[in-house]
């Protein structure tokens, strides 16, 4: 019926009342008009109240992913960075420690060498003042000695001589004969 | 199949309507319209149930459109596709449950079983394509296409203008009409007796299934076309 509609179409397009005839030979131009008004109105509608939100949440959406990559992205740069930074700092920190341990140990051998030091000095020291003494003592025994042998010997001189020498007067020589003597030796 | 169409004529403009057409298609946009909404209401960024299943309706016209001509061409018809294909799917499948006859007159049917409404879609598109190939190339441009590959093909070029149209109105109309009879037969013979009844409840059934098939098969082949009529009225070559 429809291909026959062209062909009246073809055939009295000339003619007058040539719209009217179309219509009762049944192509109905006002479900044309229809059918457009209609799915245009449909169109507008979803556009407006449908299609819209959507695409605009989808569009949201795609924003958010992008802004989350993007943040994303930074963050990984960002804790590389952090990352680096500590790995300097630890490295910094073993370098301060290795640069302590070692001053500590420079200032430990410092410390032990002035200490032997000193006692090596104080050793010497005691050595010396030691020493001294056992002479100064030495001295004095010999004396104390001398003069023993020396108060003997004019005693003893005395009682062979029968006579009483004067210590005083005699003291000098013997002295002088007791120190001869030992030169001597 | 015979059945009258409820005709009623406006006498002062001169044009006819057809009383089921405009049922139909009125019935077609409304639950088009309801789904939508329904479907669009408590938008979420992340998507849930129908929500889910639009926006798979959008990638799906984006790659139709994107397989036809670059986004930022394409991108303004994203929404007469989407609008055009649930439109379409939703008038083939309407007319598959049941068929409503009053007075011997044809009430319930799928609107695109019309050759008028789908001739009329068809039209609407072709003269879209045209609008659109004018604003995005200019009257020159547009004007230099007709004498494209060659300057010999003019008239070629112009008939195949009415022959696209022709084509893509009546494939629509053909299948969704002819599903709609083989439905009608088969309805008939399962009216007819027990036996008969027994005998349509499988074919009954598997076409109902493969109709629905069709319908979205004809939505999807409609949006493609517009698309690649489009696509040659606005690319740039």
């Amino acid at each position: 019926m429809f291909l026959d509609t062209f062909h009246l179409l073809a055939a009295n397009a000339a003619d007058a009342g040539f719209l009217e005839k179309l219509n009762t030979d049944k192509l109905n131009l006002g479900d044309v008009i229809v059918t457009v008004v209609l799915f245009l109105i449909l169109l507008v509608l979803l556009k407006k109240f449908a299609w819209g939100p959507l695409m605009g949440v989808m569009d949201q959406r795609a924003e958010m992913i992008a802004n989350e990559i993007e943040q994303a992205e930074k963050s990984r740069i960002e804790s590389k960075a952090m990352l680096e930074e500590q790995r300097q700092l630890l490295k910094d920190a073993q370098a301060d420690a290795q640069a302590i341990v070692e001053s500590a140990r420079e200032q430990g051998e410092n410390q032990r060498e002035e200490i032997v030091k000193a006692a090596r000095n104080e050793v010497a020291r005691l050595k010396e003042a030691a020493q001294l003494e056992i002479a100064s003592e030495r001295e004095k025994a010999v004396q104390a000695v001398r003069e023993e042998f020396v108060s003997l010997s004019v005693l003893a001189a005395s009682k062979v001589l029968g006579k009483e020498v004067s210590e005083e007067d005699n003291r000098a020589l013997i002295e002088e004969t007791i120190a001869k003597a030992g030169d001597a030796k | 199949m015979g059945h009258d169409n409820p005709l009623v004529t406006w006498k002062a403009l001169g044009l006819t309507f057809n009383l089921s057409n405009i049922m139909m298609l009125t019935i077609t946009c409304i639950v088009v319209f309801l789904i939508a909404i329904l479907a669009t209401r408590n938008l979420q960024l992340k998507p849930t149930g129908m929500q889910n299943f639009f926006e798979w309706v959008m990638d799906f016209v984006k790659g139709i459109i994107k397989s036809n001509m670059d986004w930022k061409t394409g991108g303004r018809f994203h929404i007469l596709g989407i609008t055009l294909i649930l439109f379409l799917f939703v008038a083939n499948v309407l007319g598959l449950p049941f068929a409503l006859v009053i007075n011997g007159e044809l009430w319930w049917k799928s609107p695109t079983a019309d050759p008028m409404i789908t001739m009329s879609l068809a039209a609407m598109v072709i003269v879209l394509t045209h609008y659109y190939g004018v604003k995005v190339k200019g009257m020159g441009g547009y004007s230099k296409d007709y004498l494209k590959p060659l300057p010999f093909l003019l008239p070629l070029n112009i008939v195949s203008e009415f022959a696209s149209t022709i084509t893509l109105g009546l494939r629509l109309y053909g299948n969704i009409y002819a599903g709609e009879v083989l439905i009608a037969l088969i309805a008939g013979l399962g009216t007819s007796s027990f036996i008969g009844l027994i005998a349509a409840v499988f074919p009954g059934v598997a076409w109902m299934g493969f109709s629905i098939f069709v319908g979205g098969i004809q939505s999807f082949i409609f949006v493609m076309l517009t698309m690649v009529y489009m696509s040659n009225k606005v690319s740039m070559d």
